[in-house]
């Protein structure tokens, strides 16, 4: 408990927020981090996805390649481009959307093949072209499970651009491991504990995001027993490497 | 290589401690995760409040928990107790969502049959709802066997010591060799991993990959039969 004391007290401490190193710019830096290499992921990884949930075409060649990127180990990839490409953003930046890609094409073409095959029969047999079926049937069904994919990549960014401050870049790990070798255990726990919250709170915010874009139909069948079989093999659900 | 060759007793030696911080976790994640589960498939509130709590620890990132836990668990910061108990928490998080739905997936009237002919809700439960969940259980612990994996790694920046630490020592050296060497061995431990519990899905249910054979044989086109040889085989 008195490990909290200490944490809170540094949090508490006006001299820690203000300044490069301080708390709210640290803060500023994770989101800001996190925020472009989620951007550059969503436009990468969004039209692959959806173009394989549409066509039902190439599941077969991603599918093991997402799941072997869950193999790699996160901290590996950012330091090996580290050395490759020298001291700076680029490195992480280029390891941490490689890692944010899997969960994004996973929600996006798990989320198209989630609909109903019945619904996308009578979308097709009303005339709609494949371009119509996509957006105004396909994906607005599909977006809560879209914004699932969006919500892993960003969390496990959240996570992983704190543990890639061991390279020399800003953003909150910067606290953890600014105080382990001095063993400032209470900057460690306060570090962590922004690292938490920040990540609470944006999976908080992705919950509501989730809640208000689905539609009402799929509610109230959701509320119900699991979904019915669906024409692509399904990842198994859930974020990869935290 | 000649780096590998040299260096092998050190390699040998992070590589088993890799493999014995990975395989507690998985273990007990499994073990916690089915009663759990269990519970969530059979009562809507349970299944509501247990995914939520499994989705907010699952959103807690893998560096903060460490350091989090020795002021929550009582152990030392060093301790590699605390990096075991974060990557139990994560199994346990990410495999009670596929325990529910696996459970929740047995047919009620299989359930029904059991009960009417004279089971009682162990002897169900290990006979009956077990065997029927299990494919699906597999597939979500393989999930979580590869990612522990990946994620032990993380511990050596607390310097709790598995492959992780060649990532470490190979950037402060400017040796990408050595690094590689940490990735290659990781991805090794993840795949022998999966293989392992593939091997063991076949034998405690050999009835899965036949029937998973036959059903693929029966849905392919006519136009698209493989080769006759294939199928026999």
């Amino acid at each position: 408990m008195n490990a909290y004391g200490d944490a809170f007290a540094w949090l508490a401490d006006p001299g820690h927020w203000p300044g490069p190193d301080g708390i709210a710019a640290r803060v500023g830096e994770h989101l800001a981090y996190t925020g472009l290499t989620l951007l550059i992921a969503l436009v990468l990884a969004l039209p692959a996805g959806l173009l394989i949930g549409h066509t039902g075409r190439g599941a077969a060649l991603v599918i093991p390649f997402t799941g072997a990127l869950r193999a790699l180990p996160t901290l590996g990839l950012v330091i090996v481009l580290a050395l490759g490409l020298g001291i700076g953003l680029l490195a992480p930046l280029i390891a941490l959307v490689i890692l944010a890609l899997p969960p994004i094409l996973a929600g996006a073409y798990a989320g198209l093949g989630s609909v109903d095959r019945a619904t996308v029969e009578a979308a097709r047999a009303v005339g709609m072209t494949g371009w119509q079926l996509l957006w105004q049937v396909e994906v607005p069904l599909a977006l809560p499970l879209i914004v699932a994919g969006v919500r892993a990549a960003c969390l496990q960014l959240i996570a992983t651009w704190t543990v890639a401050a061991y390279l020399a870049v800003g953003g909150l790990g910067r606290f953890i491991y600014d105080a382990l070798p001095v063993r400032d255990y209470a900057q460690m726990l306060a570090g962590s504990i922004l690292v938490i919250v920040l990540a609470l709170l944006a999976d908080g915010l992705f919950a509501i995001v989730q809640r208000l874009l689905t539609p009402a139909g799929v509610r109230a069948r959701r509320a119900g027993e699991p979904r019915r079989r669906s024409r692509l093999p399904q990842p198994v659900a859930g974020p990869s490497a935290p | 290589m000649s780096w590998v060759l040299g260096n092998w007793p050190q390699i040998w030696q992070y590589g088993i401690a890799h493999v014995l911080l990975s395989f507690p976790p998985v273990i007990a994640g499994f073990l916690i995760s089915l009663p759990l589960g269990w519970l969530a498939a059979r009562h809507r509130v349970t299944r509501g409040a247990l995914l939520a709590a499994g989705g907010v620890l699952y959103a807690i990132p893998s560096l903060p928990l460490f350091v989090l836990l020795p002021s929550i668990i009582g152990t030392k910061i060093l301790d590699p107790l605390n990096v075991e108990v974060a990557l139990t928490i994560y199994a346990v998080a990410l495999l009670l969502r596929t325990t529910a739905d696996a459970f929740a997936a047995v047919d009620p009237g299989v359930r029904l049959s059991a009960t009417a002919v004279g089971f009682g809700p162990w002897r169900r439960f290990l006979t009956v709802e077990l065997p029927l969940a299990g494919p699906v259980l597999l597939a979500g612990v393989r999930v979580v066997s590869v990612s522990t994996v990946s994620l032990v790694s993380v511990g050596s920046v607390i310097g709790v010591n598995s492959l992780g630490f060649f990532f470490l020592d190979g950037y402060q050296r400017s040796f990408p060799t050595e690094v590689w060497v940490g990735i290659v061995g990781t991805v090794l431990i993840a795949l022998v991993f999966d293989a392992l519990l593939v091997l063991a899905g076949r034998l405690l249910m050999p009835w899965h990959a036949r029937l998973r054979r036959a059903r693929r044989r029966s849905r392919v086109p006519a136009g698209q039969q493989p080769a006759l040889a294939e199928v026999l085989r």
